[in-house]
């Protein structure tokens, strides 16, 4: 049955093999489910988040998980709306399939992480029925439950391509059809995705009483509205890149043309430069004139080694600039390690991001005669999280094993057969 | 009308904390806790984990004997005025905590809060405290509590309402005695309770009143003005190191 299942002409390795994998991926998401069942049985009590630390490392995760997911989105728009006008682009189908399952598995892991967050799971109905039209985290909760449903139906027709369900005709005609219409799918993707990454960034930049993470900005859009959006784009196609890269190495095959991977360095360089750019001069900015009309200096705002000053260099310079100067240019797209390292540290910096502006954001004290408090996640939040990500990995491992998700496998293997 | 649109009354009820009469005997807090019925832990010793709607702060001037001075500062919610809404009423996701505009009042409505803490972490100033467990009480303590005070469930955040259940008590005595609702007086329990007369409470916007004189006290300043949050609670200090040390702009 498990080679029947497997797309034709393609390697993958023993079903024991798989199963093994699966099941170590099902132990941690179990782990995990049941760290989630204590957290909704005996309360947040048992995270490390307190009255000081209303936010932690559920908002982190869901934060940098959504911004790593957005190459489904971006790769979409670039695909589907603009390769029209731009040829070149036309190669991402080498690996759109693979983005929307990223950003599939992203999104709705995230929809899990935050029931776990809210103090009361049962009303997380709440935001649709009461919805304050005001408040960014509203604007997020309805792009986050639309943009899983878009996902969803964008996975439909991937699911639909499995060898045996193929045989079906109906099947067949509804997953052709609903092929034919994607690019629809994919554009509202697009929208609502563009918002929800914005308003993950007006969560922070709202914050008016709070001068770590509080901006100005454009109406009713702060500056870090847009900087998410734009850290988003620049480092979820990165991810998808890389994804595929580990994918390539645990399988030993040829997934995707090497073209593919640089034309994706390519994007991620001039959006990464863009968006450094643009954080320098909203850092310069916020340090050098912002801070100080509220009282604080730059040193106010770093403290000790858990929010040091190293989160600011190792996030804009690292993670950063160095990412952004070496995919601009050919050489470095050209050597694959230099490559997929960069992808590397575009990742880490984004999340490094998200992680700053939410913890080490209410981490500062505000008042005066406040003190720093440090936040330490306990198994309750770590296991959880790490089940998560076990999910993303066990639906992709899937999808790959059993669904044409990379359409020159094939040739590029042939020389295994 | 505000700058939102909002109609806004000539009622604003504030709060005026003399530094100089607080002797931090924490009679405030107290009364705060037995009137809003909050709950409390067999151990409290982490107090960030604890529920205080009347905080008192310990200030020193951070110079050694014999030049050392202290002051008490007690924080309740502020209530903040600020023009575009308070910091914790424009980021609520189900609109749990608003703002009333014809009095001023920042409230919560539990029944509605989904315990995501955002207005938690909008407050600077930590007003706010998250119920980590199911509320309980010593066993005496239960049939102490407050009938006009809904206890709060786990999972959901609470905060100083200003006794605005008293307010509600007062309004519907001046409606069924047919005065004028804008003009109704009334006492918060940590006013009621403190026995130096250190609290004072009040319509702000009644230049008459005894919170409107004192508002213009030369001693009178503000947590952390200039953030915009156009706090409701004014404290008074003759020492400048405490005025300083209300407000990061200048360091105390």
């Amino acid at each position: 049955m498990d080679k029947a299942l497997i797309p034709e002409g393609l390697k993958r390795c023993p079903l024991p093999v798989f199963g093994i994998w699966a099941l170590i991926l099902l132990a941690i998401i179990g782990w995990g489910v049941g760290a989630g069942a204590m957290v909704l049985l005996k309360a947040l009590n048992v995270t490390g988040l307190n009255d000081y630390f209303g936010f932690g490392a559920y908002i982190t995760v869901d934060l940098a998980i959504i911004a790593l997911g957005a190459g489904a989105f971006f790769s979409g728009f670039l695909y589907y709306g603009l390769s029209r006008f731009f040829p070149a682009l036309k190669e991402l189908y080498k690996i759109i399939n693979l983005a929307v399952i990223i950003g599939f598995v992203c999104y709705t892991g995230a929809i899990v992480i935050l029931l776990l967050e809210i103090g009361q799971p049962v009303r997380g109905w709440f935001p649709y029925w009461h919805a304050n039209v005001h408040s960014m985290l509203t604007e997020v909760i309805f792009c986050i439950t639309c943009y899983a449903i878009v996902l969803l139906i964008e996975y439909v027709p991937i699911i639909l391509e499995n060898r045996k369900l193929q045989e079906h005709k109906a099947v067949r005609v509804f997953g052709h059809s609903l092929h034919d219409c994607m690019a629809i799918f994919a554009l509202t993707g697009t929208f609502l995705s563009f918002f929800h990454q914005g308003s993950l960034g007006g969560v922070a930049g709202v914050l008016f009483a709070r001068p770590f993470a509080f901006r100005g900005g454009f109406f009713i859009w702060p500056w870090t509205f847009f900087l998410f959006i734009l850290s988003a784009i620049a480092s979820g196609p990165a991810f998808t890149a890389l994804v595929c890269r580990a994918i390539e190495k645990v399988s030993r095959k040829k997934l995707v043309d090497y073209s593919v991977y640089e034309l994706i360095g390519k994007i991620v360089a001039g959006l990464l430069s863009f968006y450094i750019v643009l954080k320098i001069i909203d850092t310069l900015y916020w340090a050098f004139v912002q801070s100080p009309e509220f009282g604080f200096t730059l040193g106010d705002f770093y403290h000790g080694s858990a929010y040091g000053i190293w989160l600011l260099i190792t996030e804009i310079i690292i993670c950063g600039v160095i990412p952004a100067a070496v995919l601009l240019t050919p050489k470095g797209r050209k050597n694959s390690f230099l490559l997929f390292l960069m992808f590397f540290l575009d990742i880490v910096g984004v999340s490094l991001n998200r992680y700053v502006m939410t913890v080490q954001a209410i981490a500062a004290p505000v008042m005066p005669f406040d003190k720093w408090e440090v936040y330490m996640p306990t198994v309750y939040e770590v296991a959880p999280s790490l089940a998560m990500l076990a999910y993303c990995v066990l639906i992709i491992s899937l999808s790959y094993r059993y669904l044409p998700l990379f359409p020159r496998e094939k040739e590029l293997n042939a020389v295994y057969k | 009308m505000s700058d939102t649109g909002h109609s806004e009354g000539k009622l604003r009820y504030g709060m005026v904390i003399d530094l100089d009469k607080c002797t931090g005997c924490m009679a405030c807090s107290v009364a705060c806790q037995a009137e809003n019925n909050i709950s409390f832990r067999a151990d409290e010793s982490n107090k960030l984990r604890s529920i205080t709607w009347m905080e008192i702060y310990h200030l020193n001037n951070g110079k050694g004997y014999p030049d050392y001075q202290f002051a008490y500062l007690p924080r309740p919610c502020m209530h903040c005025d600020a023009p575009h809404h308070s910091p914790c009423t424009f980021v609520c996701p189900v609109n749990a905590t608003t703002r009333d505009e014809r009095n001023g009042l920042v409230t919560h409505i539990y029944p509605r809060c989904i315990g995501c803490r955002y207005c938690m972490v909008a407050c600077p100033y930590h007003a706010r405290d998250f119920n980590w467990w199911d509320p309980a009480w010593p066993k005496p303590m239960e049939s102490m509590l407050s009938p006009e005070v809904s206890p709060r469930m786990r999972g959901v955040v609470e905060k100083c309402t200003f006794c605005s259940h008293r307010m509600m008590k007062a309004r519907s005595k001046a409606y069924l005695d047919k005065a004028d609702l804008e003009a109704v007086e009334y006492t918060p329990a940590c006013a009621e309770a403190c026995p130096t007369k250190a609290i004072t409470f009040g319509n702000i916007r009644d230049a008459n009143s005894e919170v409107g004189k004192l508002i213009k006290d030369p001693r009178a300043f503000r947590i952390l003005a200039k953030l915009h949050t156009e706090p409701k609670v004014y404290y008074l200090s003759g020492h400048e190191w405490v005025r300083k040390q209300a407000d990061n702009v200048v360091k105390g």
